[in-house]
């Protein structure tokens, strides 16, 4: 874990400040009171906000939010949402327990990884949200375990994420299925592939994608990672990248930034095949000029890489009532569908379809498409995440590797 | 306002000293500690080496180094021979004023939005291999050409010349009546020199040491740079500037004593860089001594003037055409390459923005125009206490002046940040201006200081002598008088405070965001089209702001142009 040696260091700080968090989650059955107490309250959500698409939601969002439950809710625009975990570290440090600067964090994996074992979570609350039973949790586990770790309803689902390839028709007849046939096909296609600078996210994610590929057996990967088994595991995947790198965009010596910067490379037309974390992207760029109307997306032969995606309560939040009610309307079917729109965001809903009336999943089907929306039904071949650690060790081994040339 | 005014004048020249000296030292103080293992929030109570250990096995170390080193001294290097050799060949020709009328605005363009413009101009996919394409190159996709990001920095480097030419053409026009240029230069003729050898065996001479802090500036901040190596360095290692930055903002909080380490290890390459231009100084002043002084009068002055003459006309090319290029694809929907022009042009991406700039746009205003105001009182407080005194600037003052420009941002911003955590100060608007006027301020002294200086005394001594208080003086007589060069100097100021990108990041924790810190990182990935809308409204503030400074003054002195042209 990223954050452990620092946590290490303030255990016993903790210890002392330690309040049982889940006294304060009293009710939540009574849900007109939780809408009383919020009205009026301004919430500070702490947010990624690299992507203009998503800031807009979330600029809806509070529109919304603001006309209905008459809460004020202000978007805080972090780079990375470690900047939100360590506040509130720091703020448990200062032994700052009830107010608070953060009241919700869109959060997963190893973030919420850290947050959880430090006893930094409000709740559990996510599971007495009346919106909850719409995504048919017990249909859908991963809706109740993040990267591994079981949620026991510390966090609420919002989006579900999985790893899609997209591609030029134009330029490409059959794109590679797999991680063997991505190799002979950059051999084919000199420069015309790449991934993000590990240890950006959609990078760090194409080495696990890649990892879970070419190894034999995927179990170690589900249980955390220890020096013993690192360099056996992850053997056949240096190898692999190795014999990748020479054929990547620019020979593998510069590597794009971010996925944004990939899918830009894409609309520049210097790749032909690119990936991304969020499903609908690739037809929500098209819609919006950035990429062209060739472009297809598909899902690997073996699956891919997915995960959802949540927001979560700091302990110590100040507006926990409000963070409540937004949390919950995230979670309701205009605001998925909406969400869901490729015009807007194009996030995939974790809403499960036969858990709607007819109108509600209306609003679904009759949301814009493209052709390069992905076809219905690949999302089902979903890889579930492998253990947090396993990311942090792979970036470092990666950067020692390949970070200078 | 006699009292205020007295207080003033005392005030201002430490008060001064005081916001350039403090932050830097501080700063500096605020990195050494953790560099050595002390830093007891994050649980280090114990001097150690061990940081300095992990960042010397960092992979790549060297090459970062390298890199910083190498940049800051070619790019101070291709910038002054350009300036010289342009300065020289064409001095007091009529193209000489055209272009001067050219560079002047664009020392208004941020570096940030010039680096932007050029990536768009010269990438695989850029505007100029769209237009020899398919045509001439038989390009159907982009090449697979690591430009710009290549190894060796020649992008970074290009950006940082560009944006350094009008600098210190700009500093050198300053200086040249100072050293008595056109005298010199008149005399040399007069004894058959060629234009360019005049300039440069008698007029450099004297010039130089009137330009050495600039270029030292200059040599300092191309070390250092943090947006240009964003943009158009390379990634696999970037400069050392940038992964230092990138250490510090690692998630994991224990990066930061290694951080520190490699905060110091920058102002290390730093001084190293100035250290080795202060040697080839003194190598190229015993070379020269003979060159100087053996009577030739031609030096290959055609050969050397046609250079001058390409490096700048190429200078202004590439300006002008990531201007173009930026102005395209804000207004392009999708542009496939290798089309030439976007088809059609809309005006969607302005529209889709607009709803998202207000802020951004305010927020750089309010800071570029409280930190302005805030460097200009300070400075007009200064000089006026100068004057008053009648006794110049001292060398230590001098240089006080060029510190915030000197000491690589990255290393003293660093240590201001972990101070600012310890003494519980919020991060926000308040912090960031203040760390702006840093910057701000020896841009509007060196502005507006020889201006000031030469305002003619017999002006203060007819007011004296007609009964006004030196207060008066001020206020009515001198005031006024310098208040063109005044809103100049404020102009630059504010251009400098908009492009400001580290000092906002670092002191508003993320939370300010300014139209330069959208743009940078727009830049890094996202939409082509939007980051173009905010690179052209980066460059529309400055321009604004030298709009005004000129306009204003018209405006309000109609009656009165003699105050026009006597500054």
């Amino acid at each position: 874990m990223l954050r452990s040696s620092f946590f290490r260091l303030f255990v016993p700080l903790f210890a002392l400040l330690t309040i049982s968090a889940s006294l304060q989650a009293q009710g939540l059955d009574d849900w007109a009171s939780i809408e009383a107490e919020a009205k009026g309250q301004t919430v500070y959500w702490n947010a990624w906000g690299g992507d203009s698409n998503t800031n807009d939601y979330i600029a809806w969002v509070s529109q919304q939010l603001q006309s209905r439950f008459d809460i004020d809710v202000v978007h805080v625009k972090l780079g990375d949402t470690a900047e939100a975990v360590s506040r509130v570290v720091a703020e448990k440090a200062a032994g700052n327990s009830e107010d608070g600067a953060v009241d919700l964090i869109w959060i997963n994996g190893e973030n919420f990884a850290a947050m959880k074992k430090n006893g930094l979570l409000y709740g559990p609350w996510a599971e007495q949200l009346p919106n909850f039973a719409l995504t048919a949790p017990g249909d859908n586990p991963e809706m109740r375990n993040d990267f591994t770790l079981p949620v026991e309803g510390l966090e609420a689902p919002w989006g579900k994420a999985q790893l899609t390839f997209y591609y030029d028709s134009d330029r490409v007849e059959s794109p590679p299925r797999g991680m063997q046939a991505l190799l002979d096909w950059t051999q084919d296609n000199p420069g015309r592939f790449t991934y993000p600078l590990v240890p950006d996210f959609l990078g760090s994610t194409f080495l696990k994608q890649a990892l879970l590929g070419l190894v034999e057996n995927t179990k170690p990967l589900y249980e955390p990672v220890s020096e013993a088994n690192f360099e056996r595991v992850t053997a056949p995947l240096w190898e692999y990248l190795d014999s990748l790198h020479p054929h990547l965009w620019r020979e593998g010596k510069s590597f794009p930034s971010s996925g944004s910067a990939l899918r830009q490379l894409m609309g520049d037309g210097e790749l032909s095949l690119a990936f991304t974390f969020n499903p609908l992207e690739p037809a929500a760029a098209v819609a919006n000029y950035q990429l062209p109307p060739t472009i297809r997306s598909y899902v690997l032969d073996g699956g891919t890489l997915g995960n959802v995606h949540f927001v979560a309560i700091p302990f110590n939040a100040s507006h926990k009532a409000g963070a409540l009610v937004l949390a919950n309307f995230l979670l309701s079917p205009e605001a998925q569908a909406h969400k869901q729109d490729i015009q807007v965001w194009g996030d995939a809903t974790v809403l499960a379809m036969d858990a709607l009336n007819e109108k509600q999943q209306q609003a679904f089907a009759a949301l814009p498409d493209n052709p390069a929306t992905l076809p219905l039904g690949a999302l089902q071949r979903t890889l579930p995440e492998p253990h947090p650690s396993w990311m942090e060790r792979l970036e470092r081994a990666w950067l020692s590797r390949y970070g200078s040339r | 306002m006699p009292s205020s005014y007295a207080l003033g004048v005392r005030l201002a020249p430490w008060l001064a000293i005081t916001l350039l000296s403090l932050p830097v030292a501080g700063g500096l103080a605020g990195v050494i500690a953790p560099a050595f293992g002390f830093l007891p929030a994050l649980g280090g109570n114990t001097l150690t080496l061990a940081h300095w250990q992990t960042l010397l096995n960092r992979p790549g170390l060297g090459q970062m180094i390298q890199l910083s080193y190498v940049t800051g001294l070619v790019s101070a290097a291709v910038s002054l021979a350009i300036v010289v050799l342009f300065l020289g060949a064409f001095m007091h020709t009529r193209l000489f004023s055209a272009v001067r009328r050219l560079l002047s605005p664009l020392l208004a363009v941020p570096h940030a939005a010039a680096a932007i413009g050029l990536a768009f101009l010269l990438a695989p996919s850029g505007l100029f291999s769209r237009a020899l394409s398919p045509g001439v190159t038989g390009w159907q996709h982009p090449p697979d050409i690591l430009f710009p990001g290549d190894p060796f920095g020649l992008a970074m480097i290009a950006g940082l010349v560009l944006k350094e030419v009008p600098f210190l053409l700009l500093m050198s026009l300053a200086a040249l009546p100072q050293c008595q240029a056109s005298e010199r230069l008149r005399m040399a003729r007069a004894l058959g020199y060629g234009p360019l050898s005049a300039f440069l065996k008698v007029v450099l001479p004297g010039l130089y040491p009137l330009l050495r802090l600039p270029i030292y500036a200059v040599i300092a901040f191309a070390s250092s740079t943090v947006d240009v190596a964003l943009i158009l360095g390379p990634t696999t290692p970037p400069p050392l500037a940038v992964a230092v930055l990138r250490w510090l903002n690692d998630p994991n909080l224990s990066m930061r004593f290694m951080a520190s380490a490699g905060a110091l290890l920058q102002l290390g390459v730093t001084l190293a860089a100035l250290a080795s231009w202060w040697l080839i100084e003194f190598l190229v002043r015993r070379l020269a001594r003979d060159w100087l002084m053996n009577g030739r009068r031609h030096n290959g002055d055609a050969f050397l003037g046609g250079i001058a003459l390409g490096a700048v006309s190429l200078s202004l090319l590439l300006i002008m055409g990531s201007l173009v290029g930026l102005m395209l694809w804000s207004l392009a929907a999708y542009w496939p390459f290798p089309e030439a022009l976007p088809q059609p042009l809309t005006l969607r991406n302005w529209m889709g923005a607009a709803g998202r700039l207000g802020d951004p746009l305010i927020q750089a205003a309010t800071i570029g125009i409280v930190a302005t105001l805030l460097s200009s009182i300070l400075v007009v407080g200064a000089l006026e206490a100068e004057t008053l005194h009648e006794r110049p600037t001292r060398p230590w003052a001098q240089l006080i002046l060029y510190l915030p420009l000197l000491v690589p941002s990255v290393a003293f911003l660093f240590g201001l940040v972990l101070i600012q955590v310890q003494i519980g100060a919020p991060p926000g608007i308040a912090a960031v201006i203040l760390g702006h006027a840093v910057f701000v301020l020896p841009y509007v002294f060196l502005s507006l200081a020889e201006s000031y200086r030469r305002l003619d005394p017999r002006w203060t001594y007819l007011a004296r002598s007609l009964g006004a208080s030196p207060a008066q003086v001020f206020w009515r007589v001198r005031l006024p008088m310098l208040s063109v060069p005044l809103l100049t100097a404020a102009a630059v100021g504010f251009a400098v405070s908009i492009g400001q990108y580290l000092p906002t990041l670092l002191l508003g924790a993320g939370r300010v965001s300014t139209i330069t810190t959208e743009a940078v990182s727009l830049a890094g990935g996202g939409d082509r089209r939007l980051t173009a809308v905010y690179a052209l409204l980066q460059l529309a503030m400055p321009a604004l702001g030298f709009a005004l400074a000129l306009g204003l003054p018209r405006l309000v002195f109609r009656r009165r142009s003699g105050l026009l042209t006597s500054a």
